[in-house]
C-alpha cells in the first residue's frame, strides 16, 4: 500500500529540479517545509520562461495578435483555476497576490459594506495571522465583535456550543486546514449551520487547495481563498473565489485602471466581474504559471496527492514514535483522518529553533517558530514548535533522513 | 557550523549565569525576537561612577540566544555604562565562539541588543537589522 505511492512520489520528485540540488555541505535535500511554500515543477518554470520569451504583452487593451495571445493565456489560467476548485464560472475567480490579499479584499470590500455594531465575526483559535488580523481590524472599524470557535488540546474544533457561538454571526472566517497542527476543519458540519443563521462563510484554503480536491460548490462556501505558491505555482499570485451574487454586490477594493467601465471627470462606472476587483496591470506571467501548476496537479490527480500524503504522515508518525520516550512531543489530532501532512513537534528541552538548525546540517528543511499562529501557541503553552510538512514529491526517504537527523540532534544536546 | 553546539553553549543554555532579577536595578530593558519568540530582559546595577556593579538577565528561547546572553552577562560586570552602550557585535560573536548563520544572527544578538538598550535608556538598533517574521 505504501510502497507503490512512494515509488510514484520519487518519480514526481524528478519533475522538481530544485529537489535534486544538494546543500552546500553536500547533503541530499529533504524539503519538509511545503506548508510554507512548495517547490515548483519544471512545467511551471517553463511556463514563466515561455510567457516572457513568446507571449509578453499587456492584456485586455491591445488589439494586436501578441496582446490577444497574452490575454487568452491569462483568462485561460483563470478558467483552469475555476475548474480546479469547481467554481460555477471563471468570473468567480479574482486574482490576488496571495491568500492574505484575498482576505483583505473581502474584509475591506464586503466587510466594511456589511457589518454594523453588534454584528459578530466568528473565527477559530487556530487561524493564521492572515485570517485573524484583518478581522480584528474590521471589528475595530465597524464595532463588530470577534468571536472564536475553541480548539481542544489536540487542535480539534469544539462544536458543542456552536449554536451559541453562531448567535448574531454575519461572517464565519476560518481555515480549511491548520498550517500549525494540520487539523482539517469539520466544514460539512459548520457551513450549513452558519448558513442557517444567515452568515456568510469565508474559508482560508491556503493549506487545503494544494493537498486535496476542493469543491467550492459542494462545500457551499461563499468565499474561498488560496495562494499559488503553496500549490506548485509561483509567488505573487493567489485567488479569491466568491459566489457571483456576493461579488456583484460588493464595492471595488483597489481602484484605478482596468477595473473601470467608463471614467469621466465627475464619475466612474466599474467593470464587470472579475475585473472589477483587478485594478492595474495584473501579475500576468504568474497567473498563467499558476494555470500550469493546477494542470500539473490535475494530471497527477488530487486524490492521489491526498492518499500519498496520508500514507507518508502515517509512516512518519510511526517512525517518530520511538522518540516519544526520549521526550518528543507530537502535536495535533491523533486521528490521522482528521489531519493533513503537517506534523508539529518539540523534542526534549531542545528549542525548536536549535532543532531546525541541527536538522539543517543534514539537509533537512523544517520550519521552527510560531508559524504565524501566535495566539494558538500562547493558548497551548508552546514557545515554539518545529514543523515538518509533506507534499506530493516527498518520500519515505525524506522521513528517514529526518529521523537520522533527529537522532543526531539528540546526541548534540545529550538527550538520553 | 558543524561545531555548532559546543559543550559550553549547552552549559550556558542549561545553567545560565546571572539569571534572575535584581532587587532595585538602575537600568533595565527587555525585547523579543518575533521570529522565534525568544524573550530577554537585562537588569543592571550601576554605581555613582557609572560602573556596572551587578547584572541579571531573564528570559526564554533557543540555546544561541540564551547562551549568548548568559556569556554577555559575565562580561558586563565592571564595565562602564557608556562602554556597555558601545559593546560590539564582534565581541559577542567572539564570546559565542561558533559560526553563526545569518538566520541565527538575531538570536545571538538579542541579549546584546537588550543590554545596550538598558545602558542607552532607549531601544538600540544597528544598521543591518532586517525585519523578522
Ligand atoms: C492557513 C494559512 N492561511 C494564510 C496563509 C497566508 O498565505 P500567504 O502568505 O500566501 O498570503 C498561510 C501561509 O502560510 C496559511 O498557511
Amino acid at each position: 500500500m505504501i510502497a507503490e505511492p512512494d515509488a510514484r512520489a520519487a518519480r514526481i520528485a524528478a519533475d522538481f529540479p530544485l529537489l535534486a540540488q544538494p546543500t552546500s555541505r553536500g547533503k541530499r535535500l529533504a524539503y519538509l517545509d511545503s506548508a510554507a511554500t512548495s517547490q515548483k515543477p519544471q512545467a511551471v518554470i517553463d511556463s514563466l520562461v515561455h510567457y516572457y520569451t513568446h507571449d509578453n504583452a499587456n492584456i485586455h487593451r491591445g488589439v494586436y495578435e501578441l496582446a490577444e495571445r497574452a490575454t487568452d493565456a491569462f483568462e485561460g489560467a483563470r478558467a483552469k483555476v475555476a475548474r480546479f476548485v469547481n467554481a460555477a464560472e471563471p468570473a468567480e475567480i479574482v486574482w490576488t497576490r496571495n491568500t492574505t490579499e484575498a482576505i483583505n479584499l473581502v474584509s475591506f470590500s464586503w466587510g466594511l459594506a456589511n457589518l454594523e455594531p453588534g454584528d459578530v465575526i466568528l473565527t477559530t483559535q487556530l487561524e493564521h495571522h492572515s485570517n485573524l488580523v484583518p478581522w480584528q481590524l474590521l471589528a475595530a472599524k465597524t464595532g463588530a465583535e470577534l468571536r472564536y470557535i475553541e480548539v481542544d488540546a489536540e487542535g480539534l474544533h469544539v462544536l458543542d456550543d456552536l449554536d451559541e457561538k453562531l448567535r448574531g454571526v454575519k461572517l464565519v472566517a476560518m481555515s480549511h486546514v491548520s498550517n500549525t497542527l494540520g487539523t482539517i476543519a469539520p466544514l460539512a458540519e459548520i457551513i450549513p449551520r452558519a448558513h442557517a443563521v444567515g452568515a456568510v462563510v469565508l474559508i482560508d484554503g491556503a493549506q487545503s487547495t494544494p493537498h486535496f480536491a476542493v469543491d467550492v460548490r459542494a462545500l457551499d462556501v461563499d468565499f474561498f481563498v488560496a495562494s499559488g505558491h503553496k500549490m506548485c505555482g509561483p509567488t505573487g499570485i493567489g485567488f479569491l473565489y466568491g459566489k457571483r451574487a456576493l461579488l456583484d454586490a460588493m464595492p471595488p477594493f483597489l481602484t484605478g485602471g482596468d477595473m473601470i467601465r467608463e471614467v469621466g471627470y465627475e464619475r466612474t462606472t466599474f467593470n464587470e466581474l472579475p475585473w472589477k476587483f483587478e485594478a492595474g496591470t495584473s501579475n500576468i506571467a504568474d497567473a498563467i504559471a499558476l494555470g500550469a501548476a493546477v494542470e500539473y496537479l490535475e494530471h497527477i490527480g488530487m486524490d492521489w496527492v491526498a492518499a500519498h500524503e496520508r500514507a507518508l504522515t502515517v509512516y512518519a508518525l510511526e517512525r517518530l514514535q520511538p522518540f516519544v520516550a526520549r521526550g518528543l512531543d507530537i502535536y495535533g489530532p491523533k486521528d490521522v483522518t482528521k489531519r493533513s501532512g503537517v506534523i508539529s513537534f518539540n523534542f526534549a528541552d531542545i528549542h525548536a529553533h536549535d532543532l531546525a538548525s541541527i536538522l539543517d546540517l543534514d539537509g533537512v528543511c523544517v520550519r521552527a517558530g510560531h508559524h504565524c499562529t501566535m495566539p494558538l501557541m500562547d493558548k497551548m503553552g508552546w514557545p515554539a514548535t518545529a514543523r515538518a510538512s509533506f507534499y506530493l514529491y516527498n518520500t519515505e526517504r525524506d522521513v528517514d533522513q529526518l529521523i537520522v537527523a533527529l537522532d543526531k540532534a539528540a546526541d548534540v544536546f545529550k538527550v538520553a | 557550523m558543524d561545531d555548532f553546539y559546543k559543550e559550553y553553549i549547552l552549559d550556558h543554555y542549561r545553567n545560565p549565569r546571572n539569571f534572575g532579577h535584581l532587587d532595585a536595578p538602575t537600568a533595565t530593558a527587555e525585547d523579543l525576537n518575533p521570529l522565534c519568540g525568544d524573550k530577554i530582559r537585562f537588569e543592571l546595577q550601576v554605581d555613582g561612577d557609572g560602573r556596572v556593579t551587578d547584572v541579571r538577565f531573564s528570559g526564554k528561547g533557543c540555546a544561541i540566544s540564551q547562551a549568548s546572553a548568559s556569556m554577555l552577562s559575565e562580561s558586563l560586570k565592571g564595565e562602564m555604562l557608556e562602554d556597555v552602550a558601545r559593546f560590539s557585535q564582534e565581541r559577542v560573536l567572539e564570546n559565542v565562539g561558533i559560526g553563526i548563520s545569518p538566520a541565527r544572527m538575531k538570536c545571538a544578538m538579542l541579549g546584546l541588543k537588550v543590554a545596550k538598550s538598558a545602558a542607552l535608556g532607549e531601544i538600540a538598533h544597528w544598521p543591518d537589522e532586517a525585519p523578522a517574521g
